[in-house]
């Protein structure tokens, strides 16, 4: 059952069309990956389906809930969480300021305590910064407070924009590996990629994104075999 | 003793800017827009006080409640009709040249149910104030409990932004609105709150601006609002404790000026000064220099 559908998703910056009517969905339990180079629609996509931005035509399902035209805020309390492109760490507010606003919309303060324990326990370089302001954290620590913050909601579903993005290799190693921890521990993955090898091979499943187009679909081990997407996206 | 006299309704004063100041700054940090037609919510207060006071007879305690929550709801009401339409215009200018707007009507408003004239207001300090040295230096009431009141205000405004979720939430929205949304954060909310607190000050800022100096006309508003935007600059736009040291300084800047220098010459001072400043300092005195990063 899909935990997340979206159909024939249009959306237009102005007079320029930036999704064509794209169609997928993400399984309760999966990791899907959306790869795709620069500027295909990746990140429209995950801001229209967090409310973040409106799509022309199309509708959006989540948890069986029509979400299409749900304020960004409402949707955040059903559930879904998103780690954006850039990270967007609240660069003034210390490292424990900004994983307590990941748990804004929870009102379960011992549970909340609980879950920081948790994610303290996860990302011990984040525990060592809890009064550092977010701004003067490195790159790779930034992203993984973003990570951290995004599951301080405890979400079902979480949408990662690039998260290797601009990171050294050993440190999207790390991020790559816990993305699939996270998954482990239950929470369904939709996975932004421009890094493919990386993406496929811990996706179940994946979309090819081409200017707003989904031009092939299927289980990422056979897209990290076919040939046109090692021509294209794996640089061979 | 006329020097520390000074010093002490300099500090008066400035705690008046500072008050004012804070609600420009809040605005302009969460909203980012500049609201032109503060200040003319500190003349509503005070006719609102006035009313309730001089014309109803009301305790001035009830006078003052009641000009917090009208103003609140006013600075609520404006941001919904005026401002949140213009939120996403293509030019910053569109709401800035609004709030100029609010900020006229608001005035000619007063003028319409008011009068021209200039309305005596009651001191709501009904405290004489102390003695001090032998009776040579003599502090008033109100400026005594102008400067108490707004060191609270400081205090509080700090617990609540850095210890409530709201107040969080004040910040998140400051700094990022999308990644705000993804936490989650009402955005229209906050910055709703936003206007609320900025107003519910303002009309604090007309109880004690117009009992320091009782008398009350429709441009009450404007002078004080515009010293206190500058207040805000000087201070670092978007800091609070910069919007206090902003109002601090000014004030008592123009209160020696005015005692050693020339009355006539002393808002030329005040505004030299934000000249000077931001010429060393173009970010104020607390601001930071944000970079743009792509």
């Amino acid at each position: 059952m899909a935990l997340l559908e979206v159909k024939n998703l249009s959306v237009y910056y102005g007079v320029i069309q930036a999704l064509k009517g794209i169609s997928f969905h993400v399984d309760k339990g999966e990791i899907v990956a959306l790869i795709g180079a620069n500027g295909a629609g990746k990140t429209t996509t995950l801001h229209t389906i967090s409310g973040l931005l409106r799509p022309k035509t199309g509708e959006i399902l989540y948890h069986d809930r029509d979400i299409t035209k749900m304020p960004g805020a409402q949707i955040v309390r059903l559930g879904m969480a998103q780690v954006p492109e850039g990270r967007r760490v609240f660069a003034d507010l210390t490292v424990e300021q900004n994983l307590r606003l990941g748990a804004y919309t929870r009102t379960d303060s011992n549970k909340t305590a609980a879950t920081l324990e948790s994610i303290y326990r996860r990302f011990p370089r984040l525990k060592e910064r809890v009064r550092q302001p977010a701004g003067t954290l490195s790159g790779g620590e930034q992203q993984m407070l973003a990570m951290g913050r995004a599951l301080m909601s405890e979400p079902d579903i979480i949408l990662m924009d690039e998260p290797s993005m601009g990171l050294s290799p050993i440190l999207v190693n790390e991020v790559f590996d816990i993305i699939k921890a996270v998954h482990e521990e239950g929470t369904t993955v939709l996975l932004v990629e421009q890094n493919a090898r990386k993406a496929l091979a811990i996706a179940d499943r994946a979309y090819v994104l081409e200017t707003g187009t989904i031009t092939m679909e299927g289980k990422a081990s056979d897209l990290l075999n076919d040939e046109n997407i090692r021509k294209a996206y794996l640089g061979e | 003793m006329s020097f520390l006299t000074s010093l002490v309704n300099g500090l008066s004063l400035g705690s008046i800017y500072a008050i004012i100041a804070l609600g420009y700054t809040m605005v302009y940090g969460i909203a980012k827009m500049l609201n032109f037609a503060h200040g003319d919510f500190i003349m509503v207060g005070g006719y609102i006080i006035f009313t309730c006071v001089s014309t109803a007879g009301l305790p001035p305690a009830a006078g003052i409640l009641l000009a917090i929550v009208l103003c609140t709801l006013l600075g609520i009401g404006t941001e919904k009709v005026a401002y949140k339409p213009l939120r996403h215009a293509k030019s910053n200018l569109a709401v800035l040249i609004t709030a100029i707007g609010v900020s006229y009507l608001l005035e000619n408003l007063a003028l319409l149910i008011f009068g021209a004239d200039t309305k005596s207001f009651t001191n709501v300090v009904t405290w004489p104030g102390i003695a001090l040295f032998g009776g040579q230096l003599r502090i008033q009431g109100v400026t005594i409990v102008t400067i108490l009141v707004s060191l609270a205000i400081l205090i509080v405004l700090q617990l609540f932004i850095n210890h409530t979720k709201n107040g969080q939430a004040m910040l998140a929205v400051a700094q990022d609105q999308g990644a705000a949304t993804l936490m989650g954060i009402d955005v229209n909310k906050t910055i709703s709150l936003t206007f609320a607190i900025g107003s519910g000050l303002a009309a604090i800022a007309g109880a004690l601006l117009c009992s320091a100096y009782p008398s009350l006309t429709p441009y009450t508003g404007a002078m004080p609002g515009i010293k206190a935007f500058v207040a805000a600059v000087l201070g670092g736009i978007g800091s609070i404790p910069g919007a206090m040291i902003g109002g601090l300084v000014l004030g008592i800047v123009e209160i020696l000026s005015k005692t050693y220098i020339s009355s006539q010459l002393s808002d030329a001072i005040v505004f030299g000064i934000l000249v000077v400043v931001l010429l060393v300092k173009p970010t104020g005195l607390l601001g930071k220099v944000t970079q743009e990063k792509v």
